[in-house]
Order: C-alpha cells, then sequence, then structure tokens
C-alpha cells in the first residue's frame, strides 16, 4: 500500500497530459449529465480544468485506495452543484470505477445530484446548499494546526455563490488565524442561476479588492489556461500566513456553442440533449485536434481575452 | 423567580455554569476537544475552557453559520467539537448549516445552546429560543438534551462524548432549582423517574421539572398521586418509559420552556398515541412571543407555573375513563 501511495504522490504529468485529461473529464461530464437527462454540465465544465490540474498536476496529496488518510490534502467542492466535475475527476484519480460515472443521479447511486461524503469516497464535504464550504474548509485547516499535520485545503467556490454571506464571514475567520494551508479557488464563470452576474448581482466587483481587504492573498488566472492553473496552484502552497484565493476566469460550459447559444444563463442545470451532445464532443475533439497537431499548448489567453477588461 | 421553593428545592448555578465548568473538566480528559463560540463565551461559559486551554478554543466572531461549518471541517477531520452560542442563535441563524454539516452528513458535532426559554426575563424575545427543541429534534440523526439543573447538565456535557454523532445540549441562563444530587449519573435516552404515582404522570424537562416536582407535592395534598419523570433526553425519546406512564398512570401531562409546536409535548404525544393512548394536557408557551420582563413575572404570564400544571393534571385526570 505504502508504494502505491507514493506513486500517486510522486505523479507529475506535462501540461499536454493535463490538457488530455480535462478534455476526457469533460467528455464524461457531458455525457453522464445527458444521460442522466440534468445534472449542471456548464457549471461543472467551468471548474474542470483547474480541478485536472489540482488533482493530476502533483499538486495534490492524496491517496485513492486510502480516502481517510490523515494527511491528505483535503478538496472541498462549495459549489456542489458542479458534482458531475468532481466525480469525474475522482473516477480519474481512483476513488472508484469510472464505469459508475453513467448512474449519476440514479437512485442508489452514491453519485447524488450533490456531493454526498457518506455516499462516496474522496467527497470531504457534503455541498448543494451554497455558501459553506469555504467555512468547512477552514474548519480542516484548523485541524491540521492543531494536529501538527501539513496538509492543505482546497475549496472551489462560485461567483453566484458569493452572494453568500456566508463567504464573507469565512473569509474574515480564515484571515484572522492566518491560515496559510488554505486556498480557496474562486470560479468566476460569470453567470447564476437565472441571468449573469452582472446582472444578478453586480457589486461582486471589484472581487479580487474584496478579497485582498479581507486579508487573503489573491491572484488571477484564465481558468482554461491548464498552464496558469498549474502555476497559481504551485505558488500559492508558498505563501505564508495568509489564506490564498485564485480567481480564475471561465467560461460556463467552457466555451462549447450548445451552452454559448443560451445567453440568459448558459444552460444552468440543463443537460444537453443529444443533438447538442453531439456538437459539444465534436468541438471538444476538434479542441484536441487543433492543440495536439500545432504541438502547441493550449493558446495562452489572459483573463481579459476571457472576459474582455477584468 | 420561586419555582420549587415551595417544597424546599434549593437554587443552584445555572445550567450554563455548569456545562462550562464540565466542558473545562472534559478539555482536561480529553486533548481531541475543540471548542468554538459566537463571541459569547462569557455568557455561554465557554469561557471556563478556553481560560485552561486557549490553543483549543476559537472565537469566530458573531458569524454563527460560519461557526457550524467550521465545526463541521474540524469533525470530519477527527477533531471533538463543541460549538457553542445563544441558543436562539445558534439553531435559528445556523440551521442550514447545522442541517448540511452536521445532521446530514452526521459528524461529531456538539451543539449547546444557551439562554433557552422564556426564564432569560429582561433581554426579551430575540433572545429567547422557545423554538430552539422543534429545530433540533426536526434534524435527522440528532440526539437532543435539556437538563433540568446544574448536577444533570455537568453529567449531560460529559455525557455528549459518549457517543459520536451529532448532538444538541440546552441550557438556561438563570440560577435553577436543584432536583438531583452532585454527581449524577446521565444516561442518554433513559428517562429519569423522580416521583411515582397511580393518577397521572407528569413529563417534564429543564426548568420544568422542579416545577413538576412542585405541582406533585400540590396535588398530593389533595389526594392526587402523580409519577414526575424528567425527560431530559427529548431524541431519541424514552418512548417504553413513555408507554409505561401511560398504562399504569392513564394520564399524562407535559410540561416545558418551549412552543408546543415540536416540543416534548408534541414527541410524548406520538409516543402515547402509538403505544397506549390516555389523556394528554400540554404545558408549554402557546403560538406566541414572550417579552421582557422579570423571569417569574413571565413564567406566570406565559402559563409555565406549578400551578399550570396541577391545572392541567387535574384536567387529564377527569378525562380519564373511569375504572
Amino acid at each position: 500500500m505504502t508504494m502505491i501511495r507514493e506513486r500517486q504522490l510522486r505523479s507529475r504529468t506535462s501540461i499536454k497530459e493535463l490538457q488530455e485529461t480535462a478534455w476526457r473529464l469533460s467528455r464524461q461530464i457531458l455525457e453522464m449529465t445527458t444521460e442522466a437527462g440534468s445534472g449542471h454540465p456548464s457549471s461543472s465544465l467551468s471548474a474542470i480544468d483547474v480541478m485536472t490540474a489540482l488533482y493530476f498536476s502533483g499538486v495534490m496529496r492524496y491517496y485513492s485506495q486510502e480516502p481517510q488518510w490523515a494527511e491528505r490534502d483535503r478538496f472541498v467542492l462549495s459549489k456542489g452543484h458542479a458534482a458531475p466535475a468532481l466525480y469525474a475527476v475522482l473516477a480519474e484519480a481512483g476513488y472508484f470505477d469510472p464505469d459508475m460515472l453513467s448512474t449519476l443521479r440514479d437512485t442508489d447511486s452514491p453519485l447524488e445530484g450533490h456531493p454526498n461524503m457518506r455516499a462516496l469516497p474522496g467527497v470531504e464535504a457534503s455541498t448543494g446548499s451554497l455558501g459553506q464550504g469555504l467555512s468547512i474548509g477552514l474548519g480542516h485547516a484548523l485541524a491540521a494546526r492543531l494536529d501538527g499535520l501539513s496538509y492543505r485545503v482546497y475549496v472551489l467556490i462560485g461567483d453566484g455563490e458569493s452572494d453568500e454571506g456566508q463567504i464573507w464571514e469565512a473569509a474574515m475567520a480564515a484571515a484572522k488565524y492566518q491560515v496559510d494551508n488554505l486556498t480557496a479557488v474562486l470560479d468566476y464563470n460569470d453567470f447564476q442561476q437565472t441571468g449573469s452576474v452582472e446582472d444578478v448581482m453586480p457589486s461582486l466587483a471589484p472581487v479580487s479588492d474584496k478579497w485582498e481587504a479581507f486579508g487573503w492573498n489573491v491572484r488571477e488566472i484564465n481558468g482554461h489556461d491548464m498552464r496558469q492553473c498549474v502555476t497559481a496552484l504551485q505558488d500559492v502552497a508558498r505563501v505564508n500566513d495568509q489564506p490564498q484565493m485564485i480567481i480564475a476566469h471561465t467560461r460556463k460550459g467552457r466555451g462549447l456553442s450548445p451552452f454559448e447559444k443560451d445567453s440568459v444563463n448558459r444552460k444552468h442545470g440543463e443537460a444537453l440533449d443529444e443533438e447538442e451532445l453531439a456538437t459539444a464532443l465534436a468541438e471538444l475533439d476538434e479542441e484536441k485536434a487543433t492543440v495536439l497537431a500545432g504541438d502547441v499548448e493550449k493558446p495562452e489567453l489572459t483573463p481579459e481575452d476571457v472576459h474582455g477588461e477584468v | 423567580m420561586n419555582i420549587g421553593k415551595a417544597i424546599g428545592l434549593e437554587y443552584g448555578p445555572p445550567t450554563r455554569n455548569a456545562f462550562g465548568e464540565a466542558l473545562a473538566a472534559v478539555g482536561q480528559e480529553n486533548d481531541n476537544l475543540v471548542v468554538i463560540d459566537g463571541d459569547v463565551g462569557n455568557s455561554t461559559r465557554t469561557h471556563y475552557f478556553r481560560d485552561k486551554f486557549p490553543d483549543r478554543f476559537f472565537n469566530l466572531g458573531i458569524a454563527e453559520s460560519n461557526m457550524v461549518s467550521v465545526a463541521s471541517g474540524l469533525a470530519a477531520s477527527g477533531k471533538d467539537v463543541v460549538a457553542s452560542s445563544f441558543a436562539a442563535f445558534l439553531l435559528g441563524n445556523a440551521y442550514d448549516q447545522i442541517r448540511m454539516g452536521v445532521a446530514f452528513p452526521q459528524t461529531n458535532v456538539k451543539l449547546v445552546g444557551s439562554h433557552s426559554g422564556i426564564s432569560i426575563g429582561e433581554d426579551g424575545p430575540s433572545q429567547m429560543a422557545i423554538e430552539d427543541i422543534a429545530l433540533a429534534t426536526s434534524l435527522p440523526h440528532f440526539t437532543v438534551l435539556v437538563p433540568a439543573d446544574a448536577p444533570s447538565a455537568a453529567a449531560a456535557t460529559r455525557a455528549l462524548f459518549s457517543f459520536s454523532g451529532p448532538a444538541y445540549l440546552r441550557t438556561g441562563r438563570p440560577k435553577t432549582p436543584v432536583v438531583y444530587p452532585n454527581g449524577v449519573e446521565f444516561t442518554v435516552g433513559k428517562a429519569n423517574q423522580l416521583r411515582d404515582g397511580r393518577h397521572a404522570t407528569i413529563i417534564a424537562c429543564g426548568l420544568m421539572v422542579a416545577a413538576a416536582l412542585e405541582a406533585a407535592h400540590h396535588l398530593s395534598q389533595s389526594g392526587i398521586e402523580v409519577r414526575v419523570l424528567d425527560m431530559h433526553t427529548i431524541k431519541p425519546l424514552d418512548e417504553a418509559a413513555v408507554e409505561l406512564a401511560a398504562r399504569q398512570t392513564g394520564a399524562i401531562v407535559t410540561a416545558e420552556e418551549h412552543v408546543l409546536h415540536g416540543g416534548l409535548g408534541a414527541a410524548v404525544a406520538t409516543a402515547v398515541s402509538q403505544t397506549f393512548a390516555v389523556p394528554m394536557r400540554f404545558v408549554g408557551i402557546h403560538n406566541q412571543y414572550a417579552e421582557s420582563g422579570e423571569p417569574q413575572d413571565l413564567l406566570t404570564k406565559y402559563g409555565l407555573l406549578p400551578e399550570n400544571i396541577v391545572t392541567a393534571v387535574r384536567e387529564a385526570v377527569a378525562q380519564k375513563e373511569p375504572s
């Protein structure tokens, strides 16, 4: 068991391999949600690149055959509706058989609509009621300090989720205790359930200033640029005495046209039908072929390229 | 407050004090225990723990939602956690966090809410938890404890750590009549019979246990002999004791410092109706909020005195089938 654990810990992967993994997991997200007839594919796809970077670049320490290993790094999916992304990642990491992905949202399946930590190994928190995961992550981070362990805690939150006051309660408390083993990633995909963030809660901006004012170490990245994702996740580990916020600018639906066509909310909570699925999968394949043929990593995009001015 | 004085009960420390002292003692034995509070530790008495173990105490500020979710994370990483605030704010403000982070995942978090009931007095309804038992018992997997006095509150505090999983302990603000000796045992889920009688049973919790004992004394003088059960564990309810009381005494009155909806009375009624139905009456707060005032005046105005229990018992007994 120790040998296997060391192998999983030591694994290092090239940017290109990580991109290929992200494409594969994106396919799985699309396929499992279409099969289930619901789920939140667009909210999952916006997060899949940064989650791939986290789990498979060697940044996170874990051992999937020993999910309760005390010194494992923790990942909390606070925006629990992106559960399909979490399930794809956990299956890839070896927590369970990828064949189970097709049981998403079925009765008796542990792959519930939102993560249930008692149902599935690798799920660190039961989420789906927004705003709570960062506080839960803070609890884990404080436990590490109390127990003298060196593990890190990563929490993925959403931009719409940031409407919740508890996010800012957690922001204050984490800064108070200077928990430098806590990293939050904000999946800033610009849309929430009924409209754009700009329409629903425009005063989330300027979000970077807010987190800095709360005492966090803040950086912004293009959340679909694998190199930027990996670099940011590596860099935050060197920050002392401050929790860290990575604002990942993303696209809800990862830019795939069936989602882009919905200008209201990027098909929030809707699975693609079979025809849309075929289109989306073809676009993913095309992106992969273009990037591989050009022998370039995915084009480097700045946050401005994704969003315009940020 | 003069509940119990007519039968010579002495007033002891508030149940919150007994909790705080017991918690500090538990902290001495258990270095895995972490205590967190929402900036009211001098009121909830978690400061007794803080003063001894500052490294294991976190004041998370006036932010109960965050506090409860932090407790959930601490527990998920293996810590024994007590999270405390005023009961009204702990159960009210953080209900969804309790649901998602404690009840649903069954984390080992012990919630302790002080300033329960209307006997807190002058601070008024915003500070009075009168719905907390209903909120806590509605949550699957929760154990809910309402100790009657300081000795049993201390024992209940230790009992919190006799099992793993979610629990809520309710404490009170005022000095409370003492019905148990120091060092009393506390068995979760097992009612304590404090007095026996054949005509009816009073099932009470918290401060109302002393009121029940006083009521039983008054009733005895007029020839009505009642059993008194301290139902300190509202959930899981000691249904066997309830059924036995119904079968052997034929009438049941409940008494609690809580609204009638979803409290002790409702839980007992469910058990009675499904085992051995007998006439019942319910002493508690009726579909309303109280107000600021002297505790004794409020208990009088809102019907939580021994006299109210006496009346309820007479009504229930009168309704019994002639034997």
